[in-house]
């Protein structure tokens, strides 16, 4: 997992509440034994036309997002399964952060193991940002994860939540298992006292 | 005196490997379950880095997301995978589980089934566990009083690596489902009714406990059905506390202990329920005496309604993003709001998935159509959970009521509830489902579906339009 300490990027709108991960990445697109060639399934059923060809008027799509890292979606981001095909796809197009007022547990979970950071700002933050969407495309959002800082285009600083470990993990670019795989002593000691 | 705890305090607590402040819990997992769809790369991740299963002796796999469900040969189930990339993905799970030493219920095997089918039907499944599997449906189990939840792969891998998981205590939610259910309204019905109350975020950060006399009442199978939706209203995980009903089930199942050892695992579940006066994060409750058969109408299980209303209009909801919300799933679905769902025609029925495919809905759907027949537009299919529910199904001639009723009678697997493996609808088409998610293109691209109970299922099979399973006769 690549670190994430700051990242400065224009910010691609999804308005649309309760995206879920069938959304996201189609189950057909599940097959695969790798993380390769994920990135076709992203979005899918609404990147594509009936013919296959891209749809103009999807967001991802739009020439102006093209290097967009950010992107910014409805309340509920991420429901149902528990794919981890979802952030592998988002992050093998190259977003590295997602904006929302909330987002499903699982993909919560699965996006912070893969270096995709889960921003959770409120309503209104989410809402202003919308609108500066609808009007200017080359707008920047700034994040400074070790501040735990949102910067938005207008330079108002909004502070995000983040559990200290999933922080640090991030910042340093670390591997949950290697933390698990020191607390064997401990795993170890647990089975022996409950006979498991 | 001792805090009271709730069903879910206790499992945790007994799970705590390790408990430090500004860190998540290292869990102890009991069992993890394992399909091949969500597999693959945990196993490349552990050749990776040169690590073996910490307990293969506590890891399950079964094959069942991406294989057909094709009868073609009614003797041996034998099934034919022309999807290469499917086979392909089949055989890795098998080699894995091989170099692994992990056991198999694979294609050949006459146990294998939905991963949340099998492992309660194995005795896998007990009361007080912890367990897990790359599935967000795994909140099935709950129905034991157990604490299992859906992961994503890198967890998947975690659990493999150290049988334990980094968790963050979620919060608790008592769900009081009061009163008796009236006749043909079921477990599926509670639930999807639950969701559309609190919406699918609802219960985001919390685990669900089931109860109050309508639970209690409930047979294993349909508390399996309960269990099974609560990721759909955003809880990971849901729980029912271990009863008569429970051991009941459970004794004499292949990985059910016997003798002292039963009777002492009985004695340790009855201590498992949640203590008088335990304190919950949320509590909610619902009567049941008055409920009607649910179903959906929208993308997503909350957007549920009793069968005998009207769609909701747009133009009346007060919040600008719940009309948007509306509004996009109604284009979606080609719905106007303001009308009954009631007389909707509809293409195919799908009886099937984790959540509507055990024994008990086998039986209750085939007494429903027995005398009746599909309708003439309408094609109806109906997929065992498991090739022991087929099995016992076809011992009671339950496949001959449903194929003498124009219904296609197929083997175990997901089939159309994830329309990965050739079960789909195509394009436009309407359906009545059995399963667990009615999202954009779920059932195939273009597809649309309404998640109703068998008996809502069966009942609009047989008029091929939306029906209230009330209004069917059935001598």
């Amino acid at each position: 997992m690549n670190p994430f300490t700051t990242l400065t990027s224009t910010f691609m709108p999804l308005p649309h509440r309760d995206v879920d991960t069938d959304q996201i990445i189609p189950a057909v697109y599940l097959k695969v034994i790798d993380k390769d060639g994920l990135v076709d399934g992203l979005f899918s059923r609404w990147r594509y036309l009936p013919d296959g060809s891209p749809d103009p008027d999807f967001v991802i799509n739009k020439p102006e997002y093209q290097s967009a890292e950010i992107l910014l979606a409805g309340d509920n981001f991420g429901c149902g399964s528990s794919r981890e095909h979802a952030p592998w796809a988002l992050t093998g197009w190259g977003i590295r952060a997602i904006v929302s007022t909330s987002f499903a547990d699982i993909f919560r979970n699965n996006a912070l193991k893969n270096g995709l950071l889960p921003i959770v700002v409120d309503e209104e933050t989410q809402q202003q940002l919308f609108s500066i969407a609808d009007e200017e495309t080359d707008a920047e959002l700034r994040i400074d994860l070790e501040a735990q800082q949102l910067i938005l285009p207008d330079g108002r600083s909004v502070h995000f939540p983040i559990d200290p470990f999933s922080k640090q993990c991030m910042l340093d670019g670390y591997d949950q298992l290697g933390y698990l795989l020191n607390q064997g002593e401990a795993i170890a000691a647990y089975e022996a006292q409950t006979g498991k | 005196m001792s805090k009271p705890q709730t069903l879910f305090d206790k499992i945790w607590q007994s799970h705590i490997v390790i408990s430090e402040k500004d860190a998540p819990s290292v869990l102890y997992i009991d069992l993890q379950l394992v399909h091949e769809v969500t597999s693959p790369q945990a196993f490349s991740g552990l050749r990776q880095r040169g690590l073996k299963v910490r307990r293969p002796d506590r890891t399950f796999a079964t094959m069942d997301h991406s294989l057909p469900t094709e009868l073609v040969s009614k003797s041996s189930g034998i099934i034919a995978i022309k999807d290469q990339i499917a086979a392909k993905q089949l055989d890795q799970l098998a080699a894995n589980c091989s170099d692994f030493g992990i056991s198999l219920y694979g294609l050949d095997n006459p146990y294998r089934g939905i991963v949340h089918v099998i492992g309660p039907e194995l005795g896998l499944t007990q009361p007080g566990m912890t367990i897990v599997c790359g599935d967000s449906h795994t909140s099935t189990h709950g129905a034991f009083g157990a604490l299992a939840f859906g992961i994503g792969t890198s967890e998947v891998e975690h659990v493999l690596a150290t049988q334990s998981l980094l968790q963050y205590r979620p919060k608790t939610y008592k769900v009081n489902f009061e009163g008796d259910l009236p006749a043909r309204v079921t477990a599926k019905d509670m639930i999807l009714a639950l969701i559309a109350k609190i919406g699918v975020g609802g219960g985001t950060g919390h685990v669900f406990e089931f109860m109050g006399t309508a639970v209690s009442q409930l047979s294993m199978e349909a508390r399996m059905t309960l269990c099974n939706m609560s990721i759909e209203g955003g809880a990971r995980a849901g729980l029912v506390a271990p009863d008569e009903t429970t051991f009941e089930y459970l004794k004499g199942r292949k990985f059910a202990s016997q003798g002292d050892a039963w009777d002492e695992a009985v004695a340790y579940w009855r201590t498992l329920p949640s203590d008088e006066g335990a304190v919950y994060d949320k509590e909610i409750s619902i009567a049941v005496n008055e409920m009607e058969p649910m179903i959906t109408y929208g993308t997503h299980p909350g957007m549920g309604m009793g069968i005998s209303q009207n769609i909701p209009a747009p133009a009346d909801e007060s919040d600008i993003n719940e009309r948007a919300s509306l509004q996009k799933a109604l284009d979606y679905m080609e719905l106007e709001g303001g009308r009954p769902l009631i007389g909707q025609k509809v293409d195919v029925v799908f009886l099937g998935s984790c959540t509507n495919s055990r024994l008990s809905d086998l039986r209750q759907a085939a007494s429903f159509i027995d005398g009746h027949t599909v309708a003439a537009d309408t094609r109806m299919m109906v997929v065992p959970g498991s090739e022991d529910v087929r099995r016992q199904a076809e011992a009671e001639g339950l496949d001959k009521i449903f194929t003498a009723a124009g219904a296609e009678w197929r083997t175990a697997g997901c089939s159309m509830c994830i329309a990965m493996n050739g079960d789909q609808l195509q394009p436009g088409q309407y359906a009545v489902s059995t399963s667990n998610r009615n999202f954009e293109g779920r059932q195939g691209a273009g597809g649309r579906t309404f998640l109703a109970s068998p008996l809502t299922a069966v009942a609009t099979a047989v008029n091929g339009v939306v029906t209230d399973p009330r209004t069917m006769s059935n001598e």
